[in-house]
């Protein structure tokens, strides 16, 4: 990791007093090596948990709480879409091709991919107070005010000024905190309590979800949150200035205001 | 070639060399110790491995969870079954009493039994759950004698490492490790509920793996194998799901 922090960016006049002593010395990019790299594998890996994810609930649109469920009971809800099981009862006429067979094995080797990408990203976070410098929000962040103005401002679809391009507002560090240590975690438990074998071994992992079914209608709940998180991620991307945006996530750099065509 | 630049070029090829070395001997550490899958191939491998692996690791003697006979399912639902076949329509007319369980390979004493026999040894039984890869799943009690009690009969080899069984319905075969082969929750199964074990959920005979996916569990089950490889079974990736595009471990 001998080339993290070596990234090139001009020191500029107005940046946020947060960052500008660091830079002034040492130009650093808007995200480090780690947080570039690890951010495009969990991208790629979240849309392979995506796409194969609904692919198994096509294999069964119905969802249940408790322990146990199945067509011969009643689902707490169904989704309104066609299966890919003869005998699951839908208004459709038709059934779906199996596609569970590669969805599965995809879906759980994506899941690895990204839970030890997920690890390498909160250990250097810690290591490199990643967290504390960039994320946890400060006193000033949290005031009711602030919080609001950052919260309406682009829901006016009104463009963050230039000097948010180099920290997050409170906002937007909230969230983040809250998809990593909440959504994430939560997703990834649910998941693993649907594992026979994990389960074996960790009984209590189902048992505090209210059983397999629960822990299954958590986990579909929990990827819609993450998914909801994703567009919103993504606009707030646009708005701000996609490839400024975008580019920063690659290569670290920040755009020079070119950024609006 | 400056002197920092060439310091890397060493630096960095040293770590490669050792990370390639590392791995690969980690690679035959897993082999020796058995935690590789037989489905370690291809795309998926990857993950495939790493699942058996880290259960292997940590699930080897866990049992699956038991349930209270208050939690039964009331009306279990059999899955979708492939039409019988002839031969199989005519064990079920004779009650299958001309049923056998054929057991060869790397064992001592090639046997076969009648469901009978199978009754005679001392019947077990647990509370378990049956869960399908769809998603659904119920709760039954099975009865069946062990698994390790019909190999303990027949005497098997130490260099055994996997257990073949074989379906009457055509092309269904399936193999489990001598992990969960001596599992003391792994059956075959032939009853279900305090009754016989019905058709549809697999009778006269099934493999009863509890912490197993269903499709693992396979119904009608007339033969055991035991063996050191699954190279030379189909495609040698160990099973005939597995030849179909799913995963021969399911404890996930």
């Amino acid at each position: 990791m001998g080339t993290l922090g070596r990234a090139q960016l001009p020191a500029e006049a107005s940046l946020p007093s947060r960052v500008s002593n660091a830079l002034v010395t040492k130009p650093a990019p808007r995200h480090s090596a780690l947080v570039r790299v690890t951010h495009w594998i969990t991208t790629l890996c979240f849309f392979a948990l995506l796409v194969t994810g609904i692919e198994i609930v096509i294999s069964h649109p119905r969802f249940y709480w408790g322990e146990t469920g199945n067509v011969l009971t009643s689902p707490l809800f169904q989704l309104p879409i066609p299966s890919s099981r003869r005998l699951v009862p839908t208004r459709y006429g038709y059934v779906l091709p199996d596609q569970n067979g590669w969805s599965r094995a995809l879906h759980f080797e994506a899941a690895w991919i990204v839970v030890l990408t997920g690890l390498l990203y909160v250990i250097s976070g810690l290591l490199t107070r990643h967290f504390r410098k960039d994320l946890v929000p400060s006193r000033a962040d949290l005031s009711w005010r602030t919080l609001l103005t950052s919260f309406v401002k682009p829901l006016r679809w009104q463009r963050p000024s230039a000097a948010e391009a180099f920290s997050y507002n409170g906002v937007q560090r909230l969230t983040y905190l809250f998809v990593l240590f909440v959504l994430f975690p939560l997703v990834i438990w649910s998941g693993l309590a649907m594992s026979l074998g994990f389960i074996s071994a960790f009984p209590w992992s189902v048992a505090l979800l209210g059983g397999r079914q629960s822990a299954r209608t958590i986990h579909f709940f929990v990827s819609l949150a993450l998914v909801l998180f994703l567009f919103v991620h993504v606009g707030m991307v646009c708005l701000a200035g996609f490839w400024s945006r975008t580019d920063a996530m690659i290569t670290g750099r920040i755009g020079t205001g070119k950024e609006h065509p | 070639m400056s002197n920092l630049s060439r310091r890397r070029l060493i630096v960095s090829g040293l770590a490669a060399t050792a990370g390639a070395s590392g791995l690969a001997m980690a690679a035959r550490l897993a082999q020796k110790y058995g935690l590789i899958p037989p489905d370690h191939g291809g795309i998926y491998g990857l993950g495939e491995t790493l699942t058996y692996a880290s259960h292997r690791l940590l699930t080897r003697h866990s049992l699956a969870r038991e349930f209270p006979r208050s939690s039964i399912s009331p009306r279990p639902f059999p899955n979708d079954l492939a039409p019988l076949t002839d031969e199989f329509k005519g064990h079920q007319a004779a009650g299958f009493v001309n049923w056998r369980l054929s057991v060869d390979g790397m064992v001592a004493q090639p046997a076969s039994f009648s469901i009978a026999d199978l009754k005679s040894y001392p019947s077990h039984s647990h509370v378990t759950e049956l869960t399908c890869e769809e998603g659904w799943s119920y709760i039954a009690e099975w009865i069946g004698v062990p698994l390790s009690h019909v190999l303990n009969l027949v005497g098997v080899l130490p260099q055994a490492r996997y257990i073949v069984y074989v379906s009457m319905e055509p092309d269904t075969w399936d193999s489990i490790d001598m992990a969960d082969a001596l599992h003391p929750q792994t059956f075959l199964c032939y009853g279900m509920n305090g009754n016989e074990l019905p058709v549809p959920h697999g009778g006269p005979l099934r493999m009863r793996l509890p912490r197993q996916i269903g499709y693992k569990n396979l119904k009608f089950i007339t033969r055991l194998t035991v063996t050191d490889s699954m190279k030379g079974f189909g495609k040698g990736c160990g099973s005939a799901a597995c030849e179909a595009g799913y995963a021969w471990y399911t404890g996930i």
